[in-house]
């Protein structure tokens, strides 16, 4: 491994710990990147400056004290907007959170702090993360830092997006089809989704509650082992979270993949869509390993071309049931109405957007009585052939690569017509959400048009420390 | 499986307390069939024997130690809201005529 730069998040803390920056420059620094360039991009729906320059003083009264605040000290953090900060508008990009501050921080958001990061502000997403390019945002879409005519990807693009132009070395996402991997890939930076249940979802606000897990986005693949092993490990305020330590990842990194047996997964290289700029590029990552020492073989994992249509029956499900709390009684929006029943309708038809109004119609449905057992039920059968064919290649490999999106970065409105073409960017990232599975996505050349195109690498449950050398390896011989 | 039609859609719309325009209905009713037609390859899989995965870490019976401990403050909470009244929730009339 190299030694961290003063641009990555261990470089700056690494500098900050021992005094030789201050914590308040490092965030003035940033503050001001932001304020350049943040009118164009719009990663942000509230930047915290206020907030973080006085955390980021006490900080540096801390160190100066003798004290060592913690592995990420003096880093800006870049939060997505559907984690709960507390006092901090809370949005999720929609109009029906509107005026909602959290009287509590996620747990994710303690254990930053806790760790000596700085939180610069809440990012822009897809609202209530139901996207796939942040263009369905009610206050406007985020723009690629590479080309601004051009989507970051969703649903955590602001997250991306901000990594990418330089106003924070970390974001923090969540991902319930992709939602971190893939903007990652778009924005040519590292995005990864831990295993479920591996980082506590408490203060995270739900869309799917089997499939939603939080992760890092990073610059650099060590950055973001460093962010995972943050906000990783069990909290009792997670019902779903593994009460098992989990394994380090950062310790590990240098080890090589000597000996590792890496399968390309066939189905996802020639699934719908994918182009073929994309795949060259993924292959080439692979020789890429087996020059490193690395056994690659093609592998097959059958039911993964099913994973497209479960997710977008389980996903919908789910959400239908969790976004049934937005009803104008307790917290955000309400839009006034003679009759309790009458308010319910007009708060949720305002406050909603199109893309939420559609999936939580599609997940009614699936559930809806005489339906359930020909979609929701199918679905949930369907993501068990997906865990069984996942464990048979997992006998044979130690990781699984794929392409992470179908293609690069897509003009703005190029997919907003339709919702099916949307879907489909999910195609290769769905099946690690059904499996409950660990992967991540890193930078690995540009495809045709000069735009970031992202591997992906997946791993089974808890498969992380693997998974992260794999990355490390791809980081080092990327083009 | 018979296509979604209109008024399927206008159904779900009214469990899931959505008011949607004659335009809304028209778009969503194409939309939803469009995304259900894709899911026709899962409708077709014959998975009969196969065990429904409902989530894919197997924890059960996850409990916590029988202790007082603090929860939020009932302000904090009822700041969130938006309307309160003595300490409590209000909401416009639940049956049409005003108390």
């Amino acid at each position: 491994m190299s030694e961290p730069y003063p641009g990555t998040a261990l470089g700056i803390a690494a500098a900050v710990r021992s005094g030789a920056r201050r914590a308040v420059e490092v965030v003035e620094e940033h503050l001001a990147t932001i304020a350049a360039r943040d009118g164009e991009i719009h990663a942000f729906n509230l930047v915290t400056a206020d907030q973080a320059r006085d955390a980021a003083l006490a900080l540096d009264r801390r160190v100066a004290a003798g004290e060592d605040p913690g592995p990420l000290t003096g880093v800006p953090v870049a939060l997505k907007d559907n984690l709960a900060t507390e006092g901090v508008a809370t949005t999720c990009s929609s109009r029906i959170l509107e005026g909602w501050r959290p009287p509590y921080d996620a747990t994710v958001v303690r254990r930053l702090v806790d760790a000596g990061a700085v939180i610069v502000g809440k990012t822009n997403l897809d609202e209530f993360a139901m996207g796939s390019s942040t263009e369905n945002s009610a206050f406007g879409p985020t723009r690629n830092p590479h080309d601004t005519s051009r989507v970051p990807g969703g649903s955590s693009g602001g997250s991306a997006a901000a990594v990418a132009a330089g106003f924070a070395p970390l974001g923090v996402g969540s991902d319930t089809g992709g939602s971190i991997r893939q903007p990652a890939a778009l924005c040519g930076v590292v995005g990864m989704k831990p295993t479920y249940g591996a980082v506590s979802r408490y203060g995270l606000v739900a869309f799917a509650s089997s499939l939603d897990q939080i992760g890092p986005l990073a610059r650099t693949v060590s950055d973001a082992a460093a962010l995972y092993e943050v906000i990783a490990g069990h909290d009792p305020m997670d019902a779903t979270s593994i009460p098992e330590p989990v394994p380090p990842v950062s310790a590990g990194l240098g080890e090589g993949v000597a000996g590792l047996r890496v399968g390309l997964v066939t189905e996802l290289c020639e699934a719908e869509g994918i182009e073929p700029d994309v795949v060259a590029r993924v292959r080439q990552a692979a020789e890429a390993l087996e020059h490193a020492g690395a056994k690659v073989d093609e592998a097959s994992v059958p039911a993964a071309v099913y994973g497209l249509s479960a997710y977008y029956l389980i996903a919908p499900a789910e959400a239908s049931s969790n976004l049934a709390r937005y009803d104008g009684v307790r917290f955000g929006l309400r839009v006034d109405a003679p009759t309790t029943g009458e308010m319910y309708d007009r708060t949720r038809t305002e406050g909603f957007g199109a893309e939420v109004k559609r999936r939580i119609m599609l997940g009614t449905y699936a559930l809806s009585a005489g339906y359930y057992d020909a979609f929701y039920g199918k679905a949930q059968r369907v993501r068990t052939l997906i865990l069984r064919d996942f464990a048979a290649a997992y006998e044979d490999f130690d990781v699984l690569l794929s392409p992470t999106s179908p293609s690069t970065a897509f003009p703005l409105g190029a997919k907003t017509a339709d919702p099916l073409t949307m879907y489909l960017n999910d195609v290769c990232t769905i099946p690690s959400n059904l499996a409950g599975h660990p992967a991540i996505s890193v930078p690995y050349g540009t495809g045709d048009d000069g735009l970031p195109v992202g591997v992906h690498v997946m791993a089974p449950a808890l498969g992380e420390a693997i998974m992260f050398r794999v990355a490390a390896a791809l980081e080092a011989a990327a083009p | 499986m018979a296509q979604i039609t209109r008024d399927d859609v206008a159904h779900v719309a009214s469990l899931a307390r959505l008011t949607l325009t004659d335009a809304e209905l028209d778009m969503f009713t194409e939309q939803l069939a469009k995304v259900l037609d894709h899911a026709r390859d899962v409708e077709a899989l014959d998975v009969a024997d196969v065990p429904p995965t409902a989530h894919p870490y197997p924890l059960q019976n996850v409990l916590r130690p029988d202790e007082e401990r603090p929860c939020l403050e009932r302000d904090a909470v009822l700041d969130a809201a938006p309307v309160v009244e003595d300490g409590r929730f209000r909401v416009p009339p639940v049956l049409g005529e005003a108390p």
